[in-house]
C-alpha cells in the first residue's frame, strides 16, 4: 500500500478526450506517478467501483472527474467520490458546464430516444422498443443505467472544490495544476476556476484587433478571413471575447472562430449573455437618422436572422450550466 | 442457473459489461453484451448549424475525433455542393494518415498486443503495455511514445488542434500547410514506415514463430464466418479516406459495391431492449439472429474486413505484407482476390498491414508539390438538402448523414460509427469464446475470462468511443506499473 497521496480520475458521460488530454503530457506523467498513488481510473486502471467504496471517506486527495452527468450510473459515481475525495475537481468542460452533450437539454428525454430508436434513416424497429433499466431475457434478468431526463453538470448534483476548464483542458494548463499541487502551493478559494487565465481568449489570441464594427455576420464557409486580422472584426462569430483565456488560441491561429470551450471569463456565469452583450455592442446597423423604429427594429432583425441557431452559437458548451439551463417546457 | 459477470471488462468501466449464463450442466447457456451509455448526439445536433458538425461530432470520441471530423467534413461537401480541390482532400488524408498511425500503433502495443506478447493467461498486472516493454526491450516503449508524440504534432499542425481539430469546412480545409511544415511531416512520415516495418516484425517474431499463438489465431474459438465490409478506391484496393463501400459474403464473393450516400438502402440498424447501443446488419440478407454464414445480415467492418474485401493494397512494402498475411493464413487467390480469412485473431496483424500502409501514404502525401497549396477552399454553393459523408475509422466504417433547410441548419442526422457495426460480431465472437473455454462448470479462472474478453478486444472496441481512452494506457504506463507492482517502479525510478 504506497503511503502517497491518492489520485483518482473518473468519467462520467464523456468522449475520453480529457483523459488524451492528461496523457499529453508525456514524460510529465513521472512526476505525477512520483508525486501520487494513482490508484482509480476506468479507462486505464483495473480498480473496481466496489474497491472504491470500500475506502475510508476522504481517503482519496484529488479526484479529476470528467464527463457530464448523464445516467444514474454517473450520478451514483459522482456522489461516491464526493464523499471520498478530500478535493473534487470538475476537470473539463463536459463536469464544469455540461459542455456538447449537455445540447440535449434543448430537447426532452423523450424526444432524445424516439429520434435514436424511433425515427432515423437505418432504423429497423417495428416493435418500436426503447432500451430501459431493467429487462427480462429467458436467461435472467439484464440492467443499465437509467437515462436521466437532463443532462447536469457536475457541481449540479455534488459540492466541487475547483474547476478546470476546456474542452479538453491543454495539456500544460493540467500540468501547471499538478505541478503546484506537487509543488505544495496555496490552493486558491474554494470553488475558483483553475488552469486557466482571468482574461478572455482575445488577449491570446495574435491577431490584429482594431474598432469592432460589423455590418454584417457571416457563416465560416462565407468568406475566406484574412490572416492577420481579429475574424470578430471580420464578420465571422468568433466567440473569443466572451471566453476564459489559457489554450493560447489554436483555433484562430487555424483561421478558425473560438467556438467557446472554455467557458466564460472570470466574473461571468453565463457565457450566452455576455457573447449577446458584447455583439450588441460592435454590430452597426447603419444610420439610423430619420428612420422609423419599425425600420431599425427590422435592421437588428436581419442582422440577427444571420446567426440562425443562438443557443448552439453562443452555449455550445454552457448550456446545462447556464441560467437558462436548457429548453423551457411550459 | 449461474451467471458470471464481466463488469467491468477490463479499462471499459461504465461502458460495457459482458454477462455470461451458465445452464444446469455448468455450460454456457447465453452470453450478453451490453452498452450501457447514451448520449444521443442524432437527437441535439438537430437545429444546429450544419458546419458546426466537424467540431460538434469531434465529441463523440476523444480519442478518435479525427474520424468524425473527416466523416463531418465530406457530408458538408455533400450538403452544400462543394467538392473540394484536389490540394485540400490531400491536406485532409495526411492529417488522417497520421491519426491511422498513431491509433493503430496504440492499440497493437496497449490494447491487444500485451495478450500475445505477455501470454493471454499471464497476471493481470504484468499483461499491459509495461509487460510488453520488459519483454520486447525499453527502447521500444520510448519508441511508441515517440511515435504517438510525433503523430499527434502533425495533427496539431494540419488540423489546429491535437484534440478536437478544427480545421474541417465545407468545400475545404482551414489552415495551409507551409513549407518548412511539410518538411517536418515527410521526416515523420519515414519514421512511421520504419516503425511499422519494426513492429511487423515484432508480430512475426512473438506470435507467428510461435506454435502455441499461431494454434489460437487460427482455433476455432476465435473463428466467425460473416459478411465483410470496408471503403476501396477504383481499383479495389483499401483506403481510409474515401471510395465505395464493398461488402463480400463468407466466401469471398462480393455482395455488394456502393457509393456511401446510399448506405440507409444498404445497413438497417436493429434495437434491444436490454442495451443502448444498436445492431447493425445488411438489409439484403436480412437479420437471423447472432449467427455465422451467407444467410445471416450479421457483418464485420475492421482491420480484417477492409483486408478481406480488398483486392490489393496501394502501396508497395503494404502489397507485399497483405500477400504474405493471406499466403501465411493458407487463403489462395481465386479469380484474383484472396479468399477471405476468417480467423478474428489474425485482426491485430491485419491492423499492422494497415499500419504500414497508412505510413507508406503518409510519405507519397507529404511528398506530392500540391501538399503545400494554399487554395484549399471550393466556395459552397447553396444547400442541397442532404449530404451523407463516410471515412474508414481505425475500427470501421463510418457514416455521417445530415439534413438541412435551406439555411443550412440541421433538421435530421444520423449516424453508424465504426464500433457499431461491430456490435453483432463481438456479441457472437464473445459467446463462442465463452462456450468454447467455459465447460461443465469448471471453475473460471482469470485467464480463461481474459480469452473471452480477447474475442472483443480484438475489435478495438469503441463503445460510445470509451475505450479509445485505454490509448492514454501508454504514456501512463509508468504510472499504472507503479500503482500495480514493483516492476512498474523500477522503471519509473530507472
Amino acid at each position: 500500500m504506497s503511503d502517497k497521496p491518492k489520485l483518482a480520475m473518473y468519467w462520467a458521460a464523456s468522449c475520453g478526450g480529457c483523459e488524451i488530454a492528461l496523457v499529453n503530457i508525456n514524460e510529465k506523467l513521472l512526476d505525477v506517478d512520483a508525486a501520487f498513488d494513482f490508484m482509480f481510473c476506468p479507462c486505464l486502471l483495473d480498480t473496481k467501483k466496489a474497491d472504491i467504496e470500500a475506502l475510508p471517506d476522504k481517503s482519496i486527495a484529488v479526484t479529476l472527474f470528467n464527463g457530464a452527468i448523464r445516467t444514474a450510473e454517473n450520478e451514483e459515481m459522482a456522489h461516491i467520490l464526493r464523499r471520498k475525495s478530500q478535493v473534487l475537481i470538475a476537470f473539463g468542460s463536459c463536469a464544469y458546464e455540461g459542455c456538447i452533450p449537455g445540447l440535449a437539454n434543448l430537447s426532452s428525454k423523450d424526444e432524445l430516444l424516439a429520434t435514436v430508436y424511433l425515427d432515423n434513416a437505418s432504423i429497423d424497429n417495428p416493435d418500436n422498443i426503447i432500451p430501459s433499466p431493467s429487462n427480462q431475457v429467458p436467461e435472467g434478468t439484464l440492467t443499465i443505467p437509467a437515462f436521466n431526463d437532463r443532462v447536469q453538470t457536475l457541481s449540479q448534483v455534488t459540492e466541487v472544490d475547483y474547476f478546470i476548464p476546456g474542452c479538453p483542458p491543454e495539456s500544460h494548463q493540467i500540468w501547471a495544476v499538478v505541478e503546484a499541487v506537487i509543488n505544495g502551493a496555496q490552493l486558491p478559494p474554494q470553488g475558483s476556476v483553475i488552469g486557466a487565465g482571468h482574461l478572455s481568449v482575445c488577449d491570446e489570441c495574435s491577431r490584429v484587433k482594431t474598432e469592432k464594427r460589423i455590418d454584417r455576420f457571416h457563416r465560416t464557409w462565407e468568406i475566406t478571413p484574412e490572416p492577420e486580422t481579429c475574424l470578430l472584426e471580420q464578420g465571422l462569430i468568433c466567440m473569443g471575447i466572451a471566453t476564459r483565456d489559457g489554450c493560447g488560441a489554436p483555433c484562430p491561429q487555424a483561421n478558425m472562430p473560438c467556438t467557446g470551450c472554455y467557458g466564460p471569463p472570470e466574473g461571468i456565469s453565463d457565457q450566452g449573455s455576455k457573447m449577446v452583450a458584447a455583439l450588441g455592442s460592435i454590430l452597426a446597423i447603419g444610420d439610423c437618422k430619420g428612420k422609423s423604429e419599425a425600420e431599425i427594429a427590422a435592421r437588428v432583425e436581419a442582422l440577427l436572422d444571420s446567426v440562425p441557431d443562438y443557443a448552439g452559437t453562443f452555449y455550445k458548451y454552457s448550456l446545462p450550466g447556464s441560467i437558462i439551463g436548457g429548453r423551457v417546457d411550459k | 442457473m449461474s451467471r458470471i459477470t464481466i463488469d467491468p471488462i477490463t479499462r471499459l468501466e461504465g461502458h460495457g459489461k459482458i454477462d455470461i449464463f451458465l445452464n444446469e450442466e455448468g455450460d454456457v447457456a447465453n452470453a450478453y453484451f451490453q452498452v450501457p451509455e447514451l448520449r444521443g448526439f442524432e437527437q441535439f445536433c438537430v437545429g444546429r448549424l450544419a458546419e458546426d458538425m466537424p467540431v460538434i461530432t469531434n465529441r463523440i470520441c476523444g480519442v478518435c475525433p479525427e474520424a468524425h471530423h473527416m466523416a463531418a467534413s465530406k457530408a458538408l461537401d455533400a450538403l452544400f455542393n462543394a467538392d473540394p480541390p484536389l490540394a485540400a482532400k490531400k491536406v485532409r488524408e495526411l492529417m488522417y494518415m497520421a491519426f491511422f498511425v498513431t491509433d493503430h500503433t496504440t492499440h497493437f502495443y496497449a490494447l491487444g498486443g500485451p495478450d500475445f506478447i505477455i501470454g493471454p493467461d499471464a497476471p493481470p498486472a504484468e499483461r499491459n503495455i509495461l509487460g510488453v516493454i520488459r519483454k520486447v526491450g525499453l527502447d521500444i516503449g520510448r519508441q511508441v511514445i515517440d511515435c504517438r508524440s510525433r503523430n499527434h504534432h502533425v495533427i496539431k499542425t494540419v488540423g489546429g488542434r491535437s484534440i478536437h481539430p478544427v480545421a474541417g469546412l465545407p468545400g475545404g480545409w482551414s489552415r495551409p500547410i507551409t513549407v518548412a511544415e511539410r518538411d517536418e511531416i515527410v521526416g515523420v512520415a519515414k519514421q512511421n514506415i520504419d516503425f511499422a516495418l519494426f513492429t511487423l516484425k515484432i508480430f512475426d517474431d512473438i506470435v507467428l514463430k510461435n506454435p502455441t499463438y499461431l494454434d489460437m489465431v487460427t482455433s476455432d474459438t476465435y473463428s466467425h464466418q460473416t459478411y465483410y465490409m470496408g471503403l476501396v478506391d477504383g481499383q479495389n484496393r483499401t483506403n481510409f479516406y474515401d471510395g465505395q463501400v464493398r461488402v463480400v459474403g463468407p466466401d469471398g464473393t462480393e455482395l455488394v459495391k456502393y457509393h456511401p450516400r446510399d448506405y440507409a438502402s444498404h445497413i438497417a440498424e436493429r434495437v434491444e431492449p436490454w442495451t443502448y447501443l444498436k445492431y447493425p446488419y445488411l438489409k439484403a440478407v436480412g437479420w437471423k439472429g447472432f449467427v455465422d454464414g451467407a444467410d445471416s445480415g450479421v457483418y464485420a467492418a475492421s482491420p480484417l474486413s477492409r483486408l478481406n474485401v480488398a483486392d490489393n493494397m496501394a502501396t508497395p512494402l503494404a502489397q507485399e505484407q497483405f500477400e504474405r498475411f493471406y499466403e501465411t493464413l493458407g487463403s489462395s487467390r481465386i479469380n484474383g482476390r484472396y479468399q477471405p480469412v476468417h480467423f478474428r485473431l489474425a485482426t491485430h496483424w491485419a491492423r499492422l498491414v494497415e499500419l504500414l500502409y497508412a505510413a507508406e501514404r503518409m510519405l507519397e502525401l507529404a511528398e506530392d508539390p500540391e501538399i503545400t497549396s494554399p487554395d484549399l477552399r471550393t466556395k459552397p454553393g447553396a444547400v442541397t438538402g442532404v449530404g451523407i459523408g463516410c471515412v474508414e475509422a481505425p475500427r470501421g466504417t463510418l457514416t455521417h448523414h445530415y439534413e438541412a433547410d435551406e439555411r443550412g441548419v440541421l433538421t435530421r442526422v444520423n449516424m453508424i460509427v465504426g464500433t457499431t457495426n461491430n456490435y453483432a460480431p463481438m456479441t457472437m465472437s464473445i459467446k463462442k469464446a465463452a462456450e468454447q473455454i467455459i465447460t461443465k462448470g469448471k471453475v473460471v479462472e482469470e485467464g480463461m475470462l481474459n480469452r473471452i474478453e480477447m474475442a472483443f478486444r480484438l475489435y478495438d472496441p469503441c463503445l460510445s468511443c470509451a475505450t479509445h481512452a485505454a490509448v492514454g494506457k501508454m504514456p501512463l504506463r509508468v504510472n499504472i506499473r507503479d500503482c500495480s507492482g514493483e516492476i512498474i517502479r523500477t522503471v519509473s525510478r530507472g
